[in-house]
């Protein structure tokens, strides 16, 4: 029984880190059908958001709320990544809509260059660059606002981005001063430091279960829920279902299609951020981090069925279940007596690449059975 | 389609090219340094991986993301015969290669027995990976996956394998990979200026023959048809009663066979074979050779893995910063503006609407409906 429910644990742990990282990819390739190979990288952006907020609460100022600087990381993570993405979508994406193929090279070029920038670009730099550009878009949001301004826009246009530089500029500068780590750029991998009710573990009697997986369950749930929201019950999300089903009818009922596309594109993004703080917990964090994930969400996806949410739920879990099964060579321990050539298999296969080596394999075998995953949509679609 | 096959007796200006040609690749060797030699042979070697590539992705519109496995599976092939047949080097318990007795392994592995023999090995470096991308190929194509599917099956199965190569150490030594510059081929180390040059040479060699029989099969030949019916229409092909699974199989193994023989030259060559050959970057970038060189010619998909391999090696050694900037803006240049890569663009008059657009207007000699005549599969 404890087994079992260790397995389910370690299944899920592992499920919900997978399930995290293709939700964000789940909804830009299941609905828009865009291949973003970038996804990884905007985990990457994720994490990297976590370590700088991490810096933030280490100053003198905020040190006292240290223990929450998770939630902020979140927040932030989700809006970095989300501008990234939405740049992403308006430069270049928007004119890949339709090849599908030329997608999954250009986002690839976009992968590239993203872990050099990491690499190239002081942390200190791309948070002042990150500021700028929120400032500068949500500049003529509140300058609308002022009638002297809204008559001469021109001048908003302007003010808006002087003021952005200047901000960008100086929270550089800035943060260079305050925090030392940040101000040069290096290759090298950083590590997040946890506060302090994230380390350990939650005692079961005899078995511990650690919190950071804990918490990363929670949040996928959490994810999971505010994206089954957003898509089924918000104005937007209706909106995003119908230009997916319908793009023209949808355009002539008024949607704004192009806006649809960014805040798809957009949301899907900011999810990966959220991921990337997930990953953060987990182990240290560098410019490599989002390939390590790339196809496992992929395959996640596609698994679950492309455009399908709950396929994906499903797929994850099951990866993560089958891949702790086999990896822990956990049938040894249910069936001791098995024959000796089958121990020898499984004893095989009980190490985590190979586990991943059966796992794959294994949903290349599903795949020939149910070409369109697990859950296919229904629909009158002659070619998938 | 304009006739394309070679014509006899040649003119003289092909001669004269083709002379060239031999007289440079004959004087490389006495002109740069051994070090650029050796870089240049390996870029030889991809262009030939860039070939396959250009067949199945430029000519039948499969993207795959895998060619990996079969480069690297040539490449183990001609590093497992060498290492089984180095009689200088050091060894392990019962004769077998060194790395074998690190891992207390007394027997050799039953895949191992056969690359003793020479011959057999010269076949299963083409062979070998040309079945697994048949296989592979026949169980995607029977269902049917096309597309993004095809490209993630195929990068999905390139983790596979790297994954298996990289965690069985008793069998091929892992994450080490299996050196071969110390060994010794025909009686010359492997690893020697000497044994490189000649290596060189017979690169170039295969590097025109393997073109050769790839223009044969494809450019006005009922095959390549074939091929680009399937890229450009496979709905239509299917309703024509033709069944696509055996060409696109068929492609696909040739192109895995390519592969497999350009893994193996690189593998003696670069002195060394791991499962790096087999990463997921290395992959997506023998797709950019092609993208870049221009999909849907042969010899621009060549070039393309030549000159893109040589910038990388002289920008890395200049600005090593640069070269991952360089190398994504590439990516994006092509697939937004030069969907054609630089062939392609000349082919379909780049230069002229350059011109055209910088004010220099000039005049079509040509009736411009003789234009459409010469697709950008026209090679010549």
């Amino acid at each position: 029984m404890t087994l079992l429910l260790e397995s389910l644990f370690n299944g899920a742990a592992i499920g919900s880190v997978l399930l995290i990282a293709a939700l964000g990819l789940a909804i830009v390739f299941g609905l828009m059908g865009v291949i973003n190979l970038a996804h990884g990288e905007l985990m990457m952006l994720g994490a990297y958001t976590t370590y700088v907020v991490q810096s933030f609460f280490k100053l003198p100022l905020l040190e006292p709320l240290f223990g929450g600087y998770i939630f902020v990381a979140v927040v932030v993570a989700f809006l970095v990544s989300g501008l990234v993405g939405l740049l992403l979508e308006r430069s270049v994406i928007r004119r890949l809509y339709g090849r599908p193929l030329e997608t999954l090279l250009a986002t690839w070029g976009v992968s590239l260059i993203l872990q050099q920038f990491v690499r190239t670009v002081p942390l200190a730099w791309s948070t002042g660059l990150w500021l700028a550009a929120m400032v500068a878009l949500a500049g003529p949001l509140v300058g609308n606002r002022l009638w002297g301004l809204r008559q001469r826009p021109w001048l908003l246009r302007l003010g808006s981005w002087v003021v952005a530089a200047a901000v960008g500029v100086a929270a550089a500068g800035w943060i260079r001063g305050a925090m030392p780590k940040l101000a040069r750029a290096s290759a090298r991998n950083v590590d997040v430091t946890a506060p302090r009710w994230l380390r350990g573990g939650l005692d079961l009697g005899d078995w511990t279960l650690p919190i950071p997986r804990l918490v990363i369950i929670g949040l996928t749930i959490l994810a999971v829920v505010a994206v089954y929201w957003f898509l089924n019950r918000s104005l937007w999300g209706l909106r995003i279902r119908a230009v997916t089903q319908n793009r023209t009818m949808s355009d002539c009922l008024g949607i704004p299609t192009q806006t649809v596309d960014a805040l798809t594109f957009g949301v899907g993004s900011g999810l990966a951020g959220v991921a990337g703080v997930a990953v953060s917990l987990l182990g240290s964090v560098g410019p490599n981090v989002g390939g390590d994930y790339i196809v496992g969400c992929f395959m996640v996806v596609v698994l679950g069925g492309v455009g399908n949410l709950w396929g994906a739920v499903v797929a994850s879990a099951g990866i993560g279940v089958l891949t702790d099964v086999i990896g822990a060579g956990r049938l040894l321990e249910v069936w001791p007596q098995m024959p000796a050539r089958l121990q020898q298999g499984v004893e095989f296969f009980a190490t985590t690449s190979m586990a991943r080596v059966l796992v794959f394999a294994l949903i290349v075998l599903v795949l020939q059975v149910r070409p369109a995953g697990l859950f296919p949509q229904r629909g009158r679609m002659a070619e998938v | 389609m304009a006739d394309t096959r070679s014509r006899w007796p040649p003119r003289w200006s092909q001669v004269l090219l083709w002379g060239m040609g031999l007289a440079l690749v004959l004087a490389l060797p006495s002109l740069v340094s051994p070090f650029r030699l050796n870089l240049l042979g390996r870029y030889l070697s991809l262009a030939i991986v860039a070939l396959g590539i250009d067949l199945i992705w430029g000519y039948t519109g499969l993207l795959s993301l895998g060619q990996g496995i079969f480069f690297a599976l040539g490449g183990y092939g001609a590093a497992m015969h060498l290492q089984l047949n180095c009689h200088s080097c050091s060894r392990a318990a019962g004769g077998l290669p060194e790395f074998f007795g690190l891992y207390g392994v007394q027997q050799l592995p039953w895949f191992w027995e056969p690359f003793h023999s020479p011959w057999f090995t010269l076949v299963a470096i083409w062979l070998a990976p040309a079945l697994v991308a048949g296989l592979l190929g026949f169980l995607v194509f029977r269902n049917r996956i096309k597309g993004v599917y095809f490209s993630i099956l195929t990068q999905a199965a390139l983790l596979v394998f790297f994954n298996f190569f990289n965690g069985q150490q008793k069998l091929i030594n892992g994450t080490n990979g299996l050196k071969t510059d110390l060994t010794r081929l025909l009686g010359m180390m492997v690893g020697s200026d000497a044994m490189q040059r000649n290596l060189f040479w017979l690169t170039a060699l295969l590097a025109l023959l393997t073109w050769l029989l790839c223009r044969r099969l494809v450019v006005g030949g009922r095959f390549g048809h074939a091929l680009l019916a399937i890229r450009d229409d496979e709905a239509r092909l299917r309703c024509l009663g033709y069944n696509p699974t055996p060409f696109k199989t068929m492609v696909f193994a040739l192109a895995g066979g390519l592969a497999g023989i350009s893994g193996a030259l690189y593998t003696v060559q670069s002195g060394i074979v791991s499962p790096q050959f087999m990463a997921a970057p290395f992959s997506i970038e023998m797709v950019i050779w092609v993208a870049v060189g221009g999909r849907g010619t042969l010899w621009g998909a060549m070039a393309g893995a030549l000159v893109i391999n040589m910038a990388k090696s002289l920008v890395s050694e200049a600005w090593p910063q640069t070269w991952l900037f360089i190398q994504g803006g590439l990516f994006l240049l092509v697939v937004t503006t030069l969907q054609g890569g630089v062939v392609g663009w000349f082919q379909e008059g780049g230069p002229r609407r350059l011109l055209a657009r910088l004010g220099w207007r000039t005049r079509l000699s040509t009736y411009p409906a003789l234009e459409l005549e010469t697709g950008p599969e026209g090679e010549d």
